[in-house]
């Protein structure tokens, strides 16, 4: 059933110089799934997100968002998918209601539907005491729960989320594994999430693709995947399809990717 | 159009909230208005030029929009670096809006930075020419200024990757641009090189349309002054634009 996937990725191949990022992937996400895309470090889910949410074209490879065509409609894709990056991407000069305002206006979110639906979301994230804080005042969590509420703002029918959880403490990973369970239920949004948690993907994702080199290795709910490994965690089968070897994600490697040095801390 | 305005009125925003730097950035025009117009003032006035600080202040106005300008069209690096440009470049709109906002964001601060000079330019003595449309004429050469030196910013900033260029940029462009535009000293016999390089330089005319606004007396005349102006003012917001829409985050 085509109209029920709203992502179809089909033999995807990103190649950057004599380094091949993504090696021929092609999986598919069904409307209003929660979708986690596991894999260590440099294994090309950050490049993968990038090339879905139009940063980055494609060498080669059929894709959809929603219906359109990321490399060419790029507006289109663009309405259909909020976004939390894997570092901080506000205006840290702004009051938290400033950034998510300018964010409405960017996306032509109309005055009115603008305010309530700001209104709804910083009460949601319990952020709506602080709306009128600089966010340079603001913690890493706060941050992270006000990007989440900010990638909501449009009404998207996807949400990508880069590693969402990485670097918070259990409470707040909590709170934002609930807002998107309850974003997801509510809104029908599509959820497509990177983590290196796996207790948190085997709880909240429907289906869950692991990725390694380039290239998807395994792909299917978290049972499946300890059914297909004969393990009994989704940590477990992940180490059983991916080796335990460390991987460094190299300097070289970065710069290819894209990524401007200096943004990881 | 509402993200032009949107980015516009960012720039707006940050601008008002940091007192510390509206301050700031009037020591520098401060320091040369008195230094350089005092001290140089009786030299001016025995060589038959007249009055030095009436030469200078359009000149040192020019100067407070030039550093800014630039300063502000840099600060994609800063929100390349901080992040927020990631979110501007997925939203649904296109690049040269996203440019154009920032730019006409900084090229207004930094007017209003050189309005305000201007005026510290008066306390100290300078006493331009009172006419409405000659102060309103040089607003626009004011605005000039800015639109084509934030886009020049922007496109510098656009190609680099961090705040390590930044230095050389300011020694090696910004700074030649101010001392050889005639901002100090008068353009006529000048040694051949150093007029042909003035006359290179995009400052220049900025520069003689502010002084022929205020105080009366340009160098090239006002009409040749705001053509060349406009005439690379749009060039620049060209390149400025092609290259922001280049960056990859």
């Amino acid at each position: 059933m085509p109209e029920e996937n709203i992502i179809e990725i089909k033999n995807l191949v990103k190649k950057f110089k004599d380094l091949t990022a993504v090696n021929d992937i092609s999986f598919n996400v069904k409307k209003g799934e929660v979708f986690a895309f596991l894999g260590p470090n440099g294994a090309g889910k950050t490049t993968t997100i990038k090339i879905l949410t139009t940063l980055l074209k494609p060498t080669s490879g059929n894709i959809r968002i929603n219906g359109f065509d990321p490399a060419y409609q790029q507006n289109q894709v663009r309405e259909s998918f909020g976004i939390v990056f894997q570092d901080p991407s506000l205006d840290d000069e702004l009051t938290a209601y400033e950034n998510l305002d300018m964010h409405g206006m960017l996306y032509k979110v109309k005055v009115k539907d603008r305010k309530e639906r700001i209104e709804d979301l910083l009460k949601f994230v319990e952020l709506w005491d602080r709306r009128k804080d600089l966010v340079k005042h603001f913690s890493g969590g706060m941050k992270r729960r006000l990007e989440i509420a900010r990638g909501f703002i449009h009404h998207p029918k996807i949400l990508f989320l880069d590693e969402p959880t990485i670097g918070l403490d259990p409470q707040t990973r909590n709170h934002i594994w609930n807002y998107l369970k309850k974003m997801n239920k509510e809104e029908g949004i599509t959820v497509f999430l990177t983590t290196h948690y796996m207790e948190e993907a085997d709880k909240v994702c429907d289906k869950i693709a692991i990725i390694d080199h380039g290239k998807i290795i395994a792909q299917g709910s978290s049972e499946e995947l300890k059914t297909l490994t004969k393990k009994a965690t989704l940590e477990e089968a992940f180490l059983s399809l991916t080796g335990s070897e460390i991987r460094e994600e190299t300097v070289k490697n970065q710069a290819m990717s894209g990524m401007a040095r200096g943004w990881r801390r | 159009m509402i993200a032009i305005y949107t980015l516009w009125l960012r720039q707006l925003k940050r601008y008002f909230r940091s007192k510390s730097r509206i301050i700031g950035s009037l020591g520098q025009p401060l320091l040369f208005l008195v230094a350089l117009g005092f001290g140089l003032g009786p030299v001016f006035q025995k060589a038959g030029q007249g009055n030095y600080l009436e030469f200078l202040a359009p000149g040192i106005v020019a100067m407070s929009i030039l550093f800014l300008s630039v300063f502000n069209g840099m600060e994609v690096i800063w929100d390349r670096q901080f992040g927020f440009l990631k979110e501007t470049m997925v939203a649904p709109v296109p690049r040269w809006q996203i440019m154009m906002g920032r730019t006409l964001g900084g090229a207004t601060v930094a007017v209003m930075q050189g309005i305000l000079v201007l005026v510290l330019s008066m306390l100290v003595g300078f006493s331009p020419v009172y006419s409405f449309w000659m102060i309103a004429l040089s607003l626009v050469f004011m605005f000039l200024i800015a639109l084509m030196f934030t886009a020049f910013g922007t496109a510098i900033a656009s190609v680099l990757e961090d705040m390590h260029g930044f230095q050389l940029i300011m020694n090696f462009l910004v700074m030649p641009i101010f001392f050889l535009s005639g901002a100090l000293f008068p353009l006529a016999g000048l040694p051949k090189v150093v007029g042909i390089i003035t006359a290179i330089d995009p400052l220049s005319y900025g520069v003689d349309g502010l002084r022929g606004t205020l105080v009366g007396a340009a160098h090239y005349g006002l009409m040749p002054d705001f053509l060349i102006l406009a005439v690379i003012t749009a060039v620049f917001i060209g390149f400025g634009s092609y290259f922001f829409s280049k960056i990859q985050v």
